[in-house]
């Protein structure tokens, strides 16, 4: 008696659509054993980790908050991974934007037009393209992995971003501490909710993945997107891709990274400072696994893996839980979906 | 700075490259397989955080290093599950593998925060060491140093002088044609992910017990990403691995030593962000060169299906 | 006042009931249910591990203090690892919305968040560690290290054989600045040809990268270490090299027996219970306070196996001298790199400068 495996010849939608939900549930459970096994109160950490950023109007604006750039990095990493492109720096992407977008707004400290909002925000989605650029030229010309110049890349522009909040971009009033100056008034995006962080920013950031979705439903070159993805070839690791569609794949992502941090350091943060992301760029790859590469599932992921971050957070106050902890809620979420896509990709038969 | 400083400066730059080799020399065997481990910062914090507690429980150093290898090759386990039995998408994988890992050691290593182990020894042949120059450099380094650059030949001479190497390679190159040979390819790449994982569980090991002989959450600090670009920077050829992994080793400890000469008027930042241009000058420059026989397997990161 | 349970304020808590509901659960997940004598509730926030063994592991002490201190009157909670980044506003939005009475925030990258919350909370009363800006809820505090320094580099200058120190630090704002120029300051009085070699690590915790720093260090000849930094991997080197270096923020004398001359020990106890005390009777005010030698606020561990009786004495000269006020370890005449005269003979640096300083002394 062996189990036989075949691949299922059509798609089950039903099955597709499942598997997030199956998947949350049995993150849940296997969190729980896990924490359990080391001693930790699982209950009532697994409540501090789902349930309790969620019971305040604070607590849903900061999932928003954490979910909105990683759901407008991700619809854009989607896009590529699904075409074969791995775009890994997004990380670096995002802190280029942000500086780009910060240098901008350091040049009009006392501006107060409406035009300057739109400018610091064109020059993050500008200063996201042209990091990205690099490794995007760097594949189409000579053939060089994008995985590997991209996150190089990453760490340049960490060192970078650095660099000048030490050094020329320092705030002469700010005491000798590693920050720029706070932006003014008309480069900054102010809260829209009383009370919360909430900015114009991050409803961008949930529309973004709505449009893109529209894009790739409707546009022509989203139907080239598509198909070039639906090459087998295409999705391995050194695919052959048209060249058009890599650089339109890199743009988009890279200056979507770029936004988003723009729209880190425009709104939350005020300024330039070292470290403006936990790692955005690299959590957002899982949420576009976990959105099953899908703008419209990418979504509800964004916000189920800010609430894995957020909820870290918490159940270290409560149970006294380490904060490196959210990072096995994070892998079993991710597992679960990856693991899962077998049983819908294949049929499993017991045969005698 | 002075010539007397350069020799030190060579043992210093082991420790940096130790732990870099031996990861890389693993993913290098089981990229040669064609399968893409991203997890490997995942698997060295598990290494590290499963030697330095088995070695601060039981005091002995043996232990330590063989729970390292195992903490790690334990969860390349759930990886190749993921990614040969369940043909999950290795990229996705890999990055999970990275993330649940550091979860799961800061879970782990909890308890043994702060704590300390008495690090590795340093050798000491008898007279040999005490030459002058080579000795420290070469005579005078500790155990696992030597293990790494042992693995290094050996991992040469199984890949390109032996059968089984040749077969994980033709598994890596073109996996039907090795399974219509009769070659189990799901098995030899389970064995190849293996031992990537032991390997990295042995890199985190040696930070752990000799190079900081303490335990922290995220003690790896990126080394593991460092890795994989080092197999790509040595054309997945052990030796190159092994000067790569040195010259990185190398640049990111020369940074701190022009510091400490007060020599040059770079910053910092400016200064550490060199390792990292180089690595890009140089994949641009292999790539450049169009070296075909330098190109990687041509399975490499792609599922296995047996069409038969 | 040991043992004696107070109430908390009842004039503050009604108001602040019904604001916060809007905002939180009424049964908030991090501190117990409000009771009708409700326990004060503390909230301390690290930017790294409490198992740091230094900085961090120095500020936990004084919250366990406060426990111990106060019993049942109190609830402490902390949260770590919230890092530098802008993570930390969140954190302090949901201690301050979860009902934190007090909150001790310990770095100075958490400072512009928690002005920004402070002002969403007025009710809360904030206390910033090693920062400068306060308002009418938010205080000020932290402590001379630079004493401390002027102590370790005396022993420093008197011990050292090759005349070269290395220092490992994090990254050049002021009070590590300051930290450097008074070791160094210090050292030269006692061998003016000292000199010290300072690395830059961008980073608060590193140990491997501390390692390979110190290691460096040694290599271009230093044979004193000392460090700006949360790990002990600095003083772990040291051991293992054989030579000697000091303890930061903490007494590191368990992993360098004989490495250890001394360490600057970060006392903030007496500081963090007083200000708890004063919340308790209603009688807190925000202020900006620099702690010293002389208010207990900076510590240093017993003498090392290593340290002579002459560098004994002289180290202990200087301490006298500081909390006397006899010795300053700013006092003129102080020439930076340049060779601009900063302080002229015969006069000592004020707070504001010391705060501000962005120069370095010649030797450094």
């Amino acid at each position: 008696m062996r189990l036989k495996v075949e691949p299922r010849s059509t798609g089950v939608p039903a099955m597709n659509a499942l598997v997030p939900p199956l998947a949350v549930v049995a993150t849940i459970l296997a969190s729980g054993v896990v924490f359990a096994v080391l001693g930790y109160p699982a209950g009532r950490t697994l409540f501090a980790f789902f349930v309790a950023p969620l019971v305040s109007l604070n607590g849903w604006a900061e999932l928003a908050l954490k979910a909105g750039p990683l759901a407008m990095i991700a619809v854009g990493l989607a896009a590529g991974f699904r075409a074969g492109i791995w775009n890994i720096g997004a990380e670096g992407q995002l802190i280029m934007g942000a500086v780009a977008a910060g240098g901008v707004a350091l040049g009009f400290p006392d501006s107060q037009g409406f035009w300057v909002l739109p400018l610091v925000c064109l020059a993050g989605l500008a200063g996201g393209m042209a990091w990205g650029a690099v490794p995007a030229l760097l594949r189409i010309r000579l053939g060089v992995n994008e995985i590997l110049t991209s996150l190089m890349l990453t760490y340049v522009a960490t060192l970078l971003l650095s660099y000048l909040v030490f050094g020329p971009w320092k705030d002469p009033d700010g005491y000798s501490l590693p920050q720029s100056r706070m932006f003014s008034d008309a480069a900054t995006l102010t809260p829209i909710l009383a009370r919360t962080r909430l900015t114009s920013g991050t409803l961008v950031e949930f529309l973004v993945p709505v449009a893109l979705w529209a894009v790739l439903r409707y546009a022509l070159v989203g139907f080239k997107i598509r198909t070039a993805g639906l090459a087998p070839a295409a999705a391995g690791y050194a695919g052959f891709v048209q060249s058009r569609v890599v650089w339109t794949v890199f743009l988009t992502a890279s200056g979507l990274a770029g936004l988003a941090g723009a729209f880190e350091v425009l709104g939350p943060i005020g300024q330039l400072i070292p470290q403006i992301t936990p790692g955005y760029g690299f959590t957002a790859i899982i949420v576009a696994f976990l959105g099953r590469l899908h703008p419209l599932g990418i979504i509800p992921a964004a916000l189920l893996v800010a609430l894995s971050y957020i909820g870290g957070d918490t159940a270290q106050v409560s149970s006294g839980l380490p904060k490196g902890a959210a990072g096995v809620v994070q892998g079993l979420l991710l597992f679960f979906p990856l693991a899962a896509d077998f049983l819908v990709r294949n049929r499993v038969r017991v045969v005698r | 700075m002075n010539v007397s400083v350069l020799v030190p400066a060579l043992a210093t730059a082991t420790t940096s490259a130790t732990p870099l080799l031996l990861a890389a020399m693993g993913e290098t065997v089981t990229e040669r397989a064609g399968v893409l481990n991203l997890g490997i910062e995942g698997m060295m914090l598990v290494g590290a955080v499963c030697a330095f507690a088995i070695d601060s429980a039981s005091g002995s150093q043996i232990l330590g290093i063989a729970a390292g290898a195992f903490g790690g090759a334990a969860l390349s386990v759930v990886f190749a599950l993921l990614t040969l039995t369940l043909a999950a998408n290795q990229v996705a994988s890999g990055l999970a593998v990275a993330i649940f890992g550091a979860g799961l050691s800061s879970l782990l290593g909890a308890g043994f925060v702060g704590r300390s182990v008495v690090p590795l020894a340093h050798l000491h042949i008898f007279l040999l060491s005490d030459i002058p120059v080579l000795g420290p450099l070469l005579l005078r380094q500790d155990l696992l140093v030597y293990a790494s650059v042992a693995i290094t030949a050996g991992t040469w001479w199984v890949l390109g002088r032996t059968r089984t190497g040749m077969v994980l390679r033709a598994v890596g190159e073109n996996d039907q044609s090795a399974y219509a040979l009769g070659y189990n390819v799901i098995r030899i790449r389970y064995l190849a992910v293996l031992f990537g994982g032991a390997m990295s569980g042995l890199a985190g090991a040696y930070l752990s017990l000799a190079a900081t002989p303490m335990w922290m959450e995220g003690l790896t600090a990126g080394r593991g990403w460092i890795a994989l670009v080092l197999v790509v920077f040595g054309a997945w050829r052990p030796w190159r691995v092994l000067i790569g992994a040195y010259l990185f080793g190398g640049i990111s400890v020369l940074q701190l030593y022009l510091q400490g000469a007060g020599l040059v008027a770079i910053p910092s930042q400016i200064l550490a962000m060199i390792p990292y241009l180089a690595t890009i000058i140089v994949l641009t420059a292999i790539s450049a060169g169009g070296a075909r026989r330098l190109a990687a397997p041509a399975c490499l990161g792609k599922p296995f299906r047996a069409t038969t | 006042m040991p043992g004696k349970t107070v109430p908390g304020n009842n004039l503050i808590s009604v108001p602040i009931l019904s604001r916060r509901a809007l905002l939180a659960a009424p049964g908030a997940l991090a501190f117990s249910p409000a009771r009708a004598t409700p326990k004060l509730k503390i909230a301390f926030i690290y930017t790294g591990p409490v198992a740091d063994g230094g900085y961090t592991y120095q500020h936990d002490l004084a919250r366990q203090a406060i426990q111990h201190h106060f019993g049942g009157a109190v609830e402490t909670h902390f949260v770590e690892n919230v890092g530098e980044g802008q993570e930390c506003e969140r954190v302090l939005r949901q201690l301050a919305g979860d009902g934190a009475d007090m909150v001790f925030s310990t770095s100075f990258s958490f400072m512009n968040a928690v002005t920004r919350v402070a002002k969403l909370y007025p009710e809360v009363k904030f206390e910033q560690a090693t920062g400068y800006k306060t308002a009418p809820n938010v205080a000020e505090y932290n402590l001379r290290f630079y004493e401390g320094r002027a102590v370790c580099g005396t022993l420093a200058g008197l011990l050292s054989k090759t005349g070269i120190a290395g220092y490992v630090a994090a990254y050049p704002i002021p009070e590590v600045v300051m930290g450097i120029n008074a070791f160094t300051l210090a050292a030269r009085a006692q061998n003016p040809h000292f000199r010290v070699r300072v690395v830059w690590i961008s980073s608060w915790i590193d140990p491997g990268r501390e390692a390979d720093a110190a290691n460096s260090l040694i290599d271009q000849g230093a044979d004193i270490l000392t460090d700006h930094m949360d790990s002990a991997a600095v003083m772990q080197t040291a051991q293992a090299r054989g030579v000697q270096a000091f303890g930061q923020s903490a007494d590191r004398s368990a992993v360098g027996p004989t490495a250890q001359l001394t360490a600057i020990i970060d006392n903030w106890a007496p500081y963090c219970i007083a200000r708890v005390q004063s919340v308790l009777d209603g009688s807190w005010r925000p202020g900006s306070v620099w702690l010293g030698m002389k208010q207990g606020g900076v510590e240093l561990a017993p003498y090392g196996p290593a340290v002579t009786p002459p560098a004994r004495a002289a180290a202990d000269r200087i301490k006298t001298g500081i909390i006397d006020g006899s010795v300053h370890p700013f006092a003129g005449p102080i020439i930076d790199q340049s060779g601009r005269l900063r302080v002229a003979a015969g006069q000592t640096m004020t707070d504001d400068d010391i705060l501000k300083m962005d120069f370095f002394v010649q030797g450094a």
